[in-house]
């Protein structure tokens, strides 16, 4: 690392002074993020059961976060661009070891037990591979040609299919996205996307066939006919649509759905909660939160376009896309129009590794937000 | 920057990105309407019908716990049942006040601060309406106090529930094991659903090995509720179905009388049914009462039984690992004969010493007096008398490779595979074993340690007596095994192994050998023949707790008792057609002939007792 890596223009002539810059922290990300917690937590606490023990803990959980936030940020984006290769091939290691010697819960096997702590690789691999592939798409000349396409394609599927070997398909579809949108957003010709797009569809079968587990296909079977399934997977869907449409405009009030304290919803402190919240708030707490996520979003954008390098760009874009791929595929899934995978709803859904990781990449887009431009 | 080809153009880098980046806001805007738009659909167009359905939804599904599968002896007397014990819960949103309800229940029955404690702790992470524990086993009194009451009582509940019960106590422990609360670690493992009417589970023994089998089939009941969730009226059941029935091959009487011979000393015992690999007594003394688990033991007794010098809670038949010492003799003996090393008619000279060429320390016989065993020492005087300079010999000149061989087709030195969790393998030591274990070469001196079952040699007691029955039954290999029958269906042998090949002659000379060691006058077990009707054979065995000088004497009276020799027995009978075979262990014992023997002795002969009868009918 290069020692001004890490302590930066502080005493740079003419850098900006203000406590923000100096700490690297983007204003508006910031209270952004800190609504989100706010509304999380909040919701959470109905979602619980009214239990103070899952608030704290995911309050802690979501301090954590924070903190890995601030360290990430100061860091320039030109180490993360050095170090990413490296980040991933660990990432990678570690997903193989998974493969071997991991620990897991109810059938799927997702942790290394480093004896202190649990780690979970795919968790490091939703940042390790957006930036890997930003990294050698930006060192090649733009659009990418066909060979550094292929490359950066292959970079994406062996995580992809290692992470849904284990299986957890909600995190490899979070990865491949992140990898897609990289190649996309780097220039992409018009011709590779139309191919992409008819891969994809001649794929399905395979993937029907040869790839899903039983019950993965038993998820997409139900969400055609829940009614079919109803003490299974299809009981979930059926109990979240009723929860959300019985919410109506304003909802039946916090802590006041029936569907959520009375136990019929299930997961609705961790991967249903949308539900919860739907319930007691209605399509206004539905639409607000949609909003916020947007202005997000739509900051990181912002901060994608004004970024100083090519590698920057391609990092901030992947990270904002695949923050959206987050939302829509939990809402989704929640509501009915998609599968049940297993995502969370970013900073609402209970669990510490996810909200870690997004505060963390979070980290990185405050790095390529506050970074001076060169002279 | 790298680049192959090209140079770069920043400005049009910089034009390609925003013009992709842009393609991705529009999909995110479009999407984003999209599941607005379902929200909306959901929410507000078909919200009347939700709403109805959501009021009509009154229907829980509650599981309906099975009945753990009860566990009997050989002769259908039963070593684990269930009980009905009584909680007091309860529902704070039944009650006016919560504090009082509290201190009310408190001037009733004896209520204590851990209760509370608990009950408080378990309060913050249940979910509304959901009944939580304040007390565990209410007396028959202390139920009739609180239903007298009941009425001035509300929010609190007597329920009931079946818990696990070892009507024997402390006498089948280590073999049966217990049952407890599931905790977190397990809670991991354990498929939620299959366990979602039970919070116990098997931890230890035969309830954790056949767990699967035990544990028995969820049911579920469909309840209507009312408006706030009170249980109204059950609309559906599927019942449970209880957990599978086990019948062992132990045998109560011979386990009682197994463990009370050892009046309170450390060991174990294990006797194994020849025919069958059948376990009939598992002994480990001393033991503990496993029905302190099962609601979850106290600290204070926890730790009095953890950190007692007795070690009551480690199960010493299936996990302590002894040197087998002279118990090894027999085995060591009939490989030699087989492979034509020693002959019967081979005989030495035994003046107390051994020496081996290269080697100034000689290696002394601790067991017998100065001065050896005399002239004339063959193979069966060398059993007899317990000879350690004629094994010696007989061990380099036999060879390590042939006495590791033979050792594992005789059990030693890996689990017997026996139907329970956490066996220990033992040591049988061999060059490999050697090399692996300690990164050395093997030398003749490790040898001649290991022909008196000394050195790096370790067996448990299960093994003890696995090997004492495969020689009793002439070579046949059979796996030892607790459970006859599940639900009444025998179980089927599991696959042993090759008979092991000893030529019968040898195998009548052995038998002989080890008969007289129990009935010739000077057999190193005399004691136990007076009055004997039919025949025992066994071999006595003293194993070092600690490491004596040749030129040193072993001398108890100068050490504590826990340094003292562990004496051990193996043995069978009867011998013309044997049917029961034992092994055993009396810690810091001294001497196999006067300590571990009368009690293999008081085995045989409630075991020989309990015969008789079936032989009056066959005849």
């Amino acid at each position: 690392m290069h020692r001004d890596d890490f302590v930066r223009q502080l005493s740079s002539p003419g850098g900006d002074r203000r406590p923000s810059r100096v700490l690297h922290i983007d204003i508006p990300l910031l209270l952004l993020l800190l609504v989100l917690c706010g509304i999380g937590l909040t919701v959470l606490y109905s979602a619980s059961g009214q239990s103070i023990f899952y608030v704290k803990r995911q309050a802690t959980f979501m301090l954590a976060g924070l903190f890995a936030m601030l360290v990430m940020a100061q860091f320039k984006p030109r180490f993360w661009e050095r170090g990413s290769t490296l980040i991933y091939l660990g990432g990678l290691l570690s997903l193989v070891a998974v493969l071997f010697f991991g620990v897991g819960a109810k059938g799927a096997q997702r942790w290394l037990d480093m004896g202190f702590t649990r780690f979970q690789p795919s968790e490091l691999m939703k940042i390790a591979v957006p930036m890997m592939v930003s990294a050698y798409l930006s060192k090649r000349y733009l659009p990418p040609r066909f060979k550094h396409v292929f490359v950066a394609t292959l970079a994406t599927l062996l995580p992809v299919f290692l992470v849904a070997r284990q299986p957890d398909l909600g995190t490899s579809l979070i990865i491949f996205s992140s990898g897609f949108f990289a190649i996309f957003l780097s220039g992409l010709g018009k011709r590779y996307l139309v191919a992409t797009v008819l891969i994809a569809v001649a794929a399905i079968p395979t993937l029907w066939f040869y790839v899903l587990l039983d019950y993965q296909k038993q998820r997409v079977l139900t969400l055609l006919n829940p009614g079919e399934d109803k003490l299974g997977a299809g009981w979930n869907i059926i109990q979240s649509t009723t929860a959300i449409g019985s919410g109506g405009w304003s909802g039946k009030g916090w802590t006041q759905g029936t569907q959520s304290q009375l136990n019929f919803l299930p997961e609705s402190h961790t991967d249903f909660i949308i539900a919860v919240l739907a319930e007691e708030f209605g399509l206004i707490g539905v639409l607000s939160l949609l909003l916020v996520y947007l202005l997000l979003i739509g900051r990181c954008m912002v901060i994608a376009l004004n970024a100083h390098t090519i590698f920057s760009r391609l990092v901030a874009g992947t990270l904002s896309l695949t923050f959206f791929v987050y939302i829509f595929v939990n809402m989704g899934m929640v509501s009915g129009i998609l599968p049940v995978v297993g995502a969370p709803l970013p900073f609402i859904s209970y669990g510490g590794s996810a909200i870690v990781t997004l505060f963390s990449g979070f980290g990185i887009l405050m790095a390529i937000s506050t970074e001076p431009k060169r002279i | 920057m790298m680049h192959d080809g090209a140079f770069s153009d920043p400005a049009r880098e910089r034009e390609l990105f925003a013009r992709r980046l842009f393609v991705g806001t529009l999909v995110t805007l479009l999407l984003t309407v999209v599941l607005s738009l379902r929200y909306f659909d959901l929410q507000i167009s078909r919200h009347e019908d939700f709403a109805t359905q959501s009021n009509n939804n009154r229907v829980l599904v509650r599981p309906l716990p099975p009945s753990r599968g009860l566990i009997y002896d050989r002769k259908g007397e039963l070593i684990a049942d269930n009980r009905p014990s009584y909680n007091l819960t309860i529902v704070p949103e039944r009650s006016q006040n919560v504090e009082h309800l509290l201190s009310e229940l408190g001037k009733l029955i004896n209520i204590s601060k851990r209760d509370i404690d608990r009950f408080n702790k378990n309060l913050r992470r249940r979910r509304p309406y959901e009944q939580t524990t304040l007390h565990v086993n209410l007396s028959e009194s202390e139920r009739a106090i609180l239903a007298v009451n009941g009425h001035r009582l509300n929010g609190a509940e007597t329920s009931a529930r079946l818990i696990r019960h070892y009507p024997h106590k402390d006498l089948f422990a280590h073999a049966v094991g217990y049952v407890g609360r599931i905790n977190e670690r397990e809670t991991q493992t354990i498929e939620a659903v299959k366990y979602s009417g039970t919070d116990s589970i098997g931890k230890i023994g035969l309830e954790k090995f056949y767990e699967a089998q035990l544990l028995g089939t969820v049911g579920s009941e469909q309840v209507e509720t009312n408006a706030r969730g009170r249980a109204m009226r059950i609309l559906d059941q599927t019942p449970a179905v209880s957990g599978d029935n086990l019948t062992l091959y132990l045998d109560s009487d011979l386990q009682r009388v197994a463990f009370d011979a050892f009046q309170g000393e450390r060991g174990a015992l294990v006797a194994i049914e020849i025919e069958t690999g059948g376990i009939l007594a598992m002994v480990s003394t001393p033991s503990y009462d496993p029905n302190l688990f099962v609601t979850g033991i106290s600290q204070n007794n926890y730790d009095g039984l953890l950190y007692s010098n007795d070690r009551p809670l480690f199960d010493r038949s299936i996990r302590g690992q002894y040197p087998p010492g002279s118990t090894i003799k027999p085995l060591f003996g009939l490989i030699a004969l087989q492979h034509d090393i020693v002959t019967t008619e081979y005989k030495i000279n035994d003046n107390g010493y051994f020496f081996f060429k290269g080697i100034e320390r000689p290696w002394r016989d601790h067991n017998f007096a100065r001065g050896g065993h005399g002239d004339g020492v063959d193979l069966s005087k060398a059993i007899i008398e317990s000879c350690n300079i004629y094994f010696y010999g007989l061990g380099v000149k036999t060879g390590i490779d042939l006495l590791a061989d033979y050792g594992s087709q005789f059990g030693l030195g890996a689990k017997t595979g026996i139907d329970m969790p956490s066996e220990r393998p033992g040591i049988m030591p061999s060059r490999a074993w050697k090399k692996g274990a300690h990164g050395q070469s093997w030398f003749k001196g490790d040898t001649i340690n290991t022909s008196i079952g000394q050195g790096f040699m370790l067996t448990t007691p299960l093994q003890l007596a696995v090997m004492s029955a495969r020689i009793a039954s002439r070579g046949d290999v059979r796996t030892p095994r607790l459970v006859k029958s599940i639900n009444g269906v025998e179980q089927p042998a599991a696959e042993g192994g090759a008979k092991i090949d000893i030529s019968p002659r040898h195998w009548d000379y052995m038998h002989k050998a080890m008969q007289d060691v129990v009935h010739s006058s000077r057999g190193t077990a005399r004691s136990i023949n007076k009055g004997l009707d039919y025949k025992i054979a066994g071999k006595t065995g003293t194993a070092q707790a600690i490491s004596i000088d040749a030129e040193e004497k072993y001398d108890s009276s100068k050490l504590n008792k826990n340094q003292w020799d562990h004496a051990l027995f193996v043995a069978f009978a009867p011998v013309e057609n044997p049917k029961i075979a034992i092994g055993l262990i009396v810690e810091n014992g001294e001497h196999g002939g006067s300590s571990a023997a009368p009690i293999a002795r008081a085995v045989f002969d409630a075991y020989m007792e309990s015969q008789e009868p079936t032989k009056l009918v066959t005849r």
